[in-house]
């Protein structure tokens, strides 16, 4: 079954709570292999909290979560995670008082030992100012570099699903750019990638496809061209400068 | 003057002696904290068992093996095992199912399970003391040695000699090396990285990977394989223990842990070597009978004054 089929990752009727809140009401997404899927939406409105849930933290209160045929809705986040899923999270979650290279062997801890300098070295190549880092406390690194710590991290266990949350949050332009194409480079590699998105411009021009997310629910889907000529889509995301 | 500098490292070495042992124990109080936030009041408790069980198993084996050294060894790493076990199986049936609780609600389920590893003990073990001397029958001696440090005479003219003995060259050197091994599997291994991430972010610990149930797990072994290590010395030094022996050392480790700063393992050492030295000393030069509140002067102080503690640093990086 697995890597057979075109459907890597399936959420099916997801609703999530926190306590008596409720952020997902029902969600339907696919992510195919191969693909970049983008999730676009407002803050709030519910977008981190499905990347969260695929990681079953907050688990699904509802709904089905599929990866590769097997059915992770009720699995412990580091056993979703040993199935070849990483996540750079909200908030970058850097750990402060480790070094880099310490971060980077964190983000290796389900991958394959054999690969891990190989590996460490395609991150430094990847992003060059993480190994003038790489002795540097995770604390001490400013929101662009630890973004980039945050990536590299989740690339280090060779994940067969990405999931990125809001790469490009507070970034000046010219890293955003530096940032997507490494997403982009990493994808023709092969790697399928599920990013979230305020920048809905940038995300649509790079993603195969994407969804549109508001309050909970999934508003509509299509193709990254679809979604960047729908003139709702345009108006709500997208005028008024990217 | 001599005489003075004499009585002073006799002190020193009875001092190192005691705080080796506060440390070692402290340690167990730090790391816990430093990974659940939970003040695991319990652990002295894992402590006294540790001396128990180093009682027990010395009367199994002494007969058998009669090359004391080896049946040191053998108690060492018997108790240090079983030990573990009961550390591990503390935090499984006590504190695991309360994860994500109040504090107030871990806390006070370490007080009770404090309550309860007592009352256990009393129950199997009888409330009277266990000595451990008559089971060893004089084939400890060659851990009395000693090596003569200082020849002097005191004030009245009496001769007054300072000495180390193999004991306390044995507790030194055996917690140097223990600290040495310890923060090694810290700062370099897989199990003492994911130590140190679920201290700082448990919940992107696990979004790695990392096995968060079974590393809180590994904490409490290591930290009651500690106390098992320190209650064998106790034992050697101390030679008799009941029931109740880990309440005051217990809090005088978590003392010791706070003073040098709770979650940082230097920290703990240093707190309890200071806690080792000030006690010893304040018995020395002033008053036997008041040395615990000496101790505990001490400890008001540094939390008026340096509330995290010596080592222990306010957590003002931006996460």
């Amino acid at each position: 079954m697995s890597g057979t089929s075109a459907t890597m990752l399936e959420l099916r009727g997801v609703e999530t709570f926190y306590g008596r809140i409720q952020a997902l009401r029902g969600i339907d997404i696919d992510v195919n292999h191969g693909e970049i899927v983008t999730l676009i939406g407002a803050n709030g409105a519910g977008k981190s909290t499905t990347l969260m849930t695929i990681c079953g933290n907050p688990r699904a209160a509802t709904g089905k979560i599929v990866l590769d045929g097997e059915d992770i809705t009720r699995m412990a986040t580091h056993e979703i995670i040993r199935l070849g899923v990483a996540q750079s999270p909200e908030g970058r979650r850097i750990f402060p008082r480790m070094t880099v290279r310490e971060n980077l062997m964190l983000g290796a801890t389900t991958g394959d030992p054999a690969n891990f300098d190989e590996d460490l070295e395609r991150m430094f190549e990847l992003f060059p100012r993480l190994r003038e880092r790489a002795d540097q406390r995770g604390g001490t690194l400013s929101g662009g570099e630890q973004q980039m710590l945050a990536i590299a991290r989740a690339l280090m266990c060779r994940p067969r699903l990405l999931l990125l949350d809001e790469p490009s949050l507070g970034l000046a332009p010219m890293v955003v750019k530096q940032i997507f194409d490494v997403i982009r480079q990493i994808n023709q590699e092969g790697m399928t990638i599920f990013l979230v998105e305020q920048n809905a411009y940038h995300a649509l021009r790079l993603a195969h496809r994407g969804y549109v997310m508001a309050t909970g629910n999934i508003l509509m889907s299509g193709t990254g061209q679809e979604l960047l000529a729908n003139p709702e889509v345009r108006a709500a995301y997208l005028e008024g400068g990217h | 003057m001599e005489f003075q500098f004499a009585y002073f490292v006799d002190q020193l070495i009875n001092g190192v002696t005691l705080g080796s042992i506060y440390g070692l124990i402290a340690i167990g109080y730090t790391m816990v904290y430093g990974i659940i936030g939970m003040i695991n009041f319990a652990h002295g408790e894992i402590f006294m068992i540790g001396t128990f069980l180093t009682v027990i198993f010395f009367m199994l084996i002494i007969g058998t093996i009669t090359f004391f050294p080896l049946a040191v060894l053998i108690v060492l790493l018997m108790s240090v095992l079983l030990t573990s076990v009961y550390g591990w199986t503390l935090e499984r049936v006590a504190y695991r199912p309360l994860r994500g609780s109040p504090r107030l609600a871990a806390l006070i389920t370490a007080i009770g399970m404090s309550i309860f590893l007592q009352n256990y003990v009393q129950l199997l073990q009888g409330a009277r003391n266990k000595p451990l001397t008559g089971i060893l029958e004089g084939k400890d001696d060659i851990l009395r040695v000693k090596y003569d440090l200082i020849n002097t005479l005191n004030a009245a003219g009496q001769p007054y000699l300072v000495t180390i003995s193999n004991l306390q060259l044995l507790i030194i050197i055996l917690t140097v090396v223990v600290m040495v091994v310890f923060s090694q599997i810290i700062s370099r291994t897989a199990l003492g990285r994911s130590q140190r991430a679920c201290e700082q972010d448990r919940s992107m610990a696990a979004l790695l990977g990392i096995n968060v149930d079974k590393t809180i797990s590994m904490t409490f072994v290591m930290g009651a394989a500690l106390a098992a290590v320190a209650s064998l010395m106790f034992m050697m030094h101390v030679s008799t223990t009941d029931f109740f022996v880990g309440f005051l050392i217990g809090v005088k480790a978590f003392t010791a842990a706070v003073l040098g700063g709770i979650g940082s393992m230097p920290g703990a050492m240093l707190g309890g070597m200071i806690i080792g030295l000030v006690e010893t000393f304040f018995g020395a030069y002033f008053n036997q009978e008041y040395k615990d509140v000496a101790t505990f002067t001490l400890l008001v102080l540094v939390l008026i004054f340096r509330p995290t503690g010596i080592l222990g640093k306010p957590d003002i990086e931006k996460v």
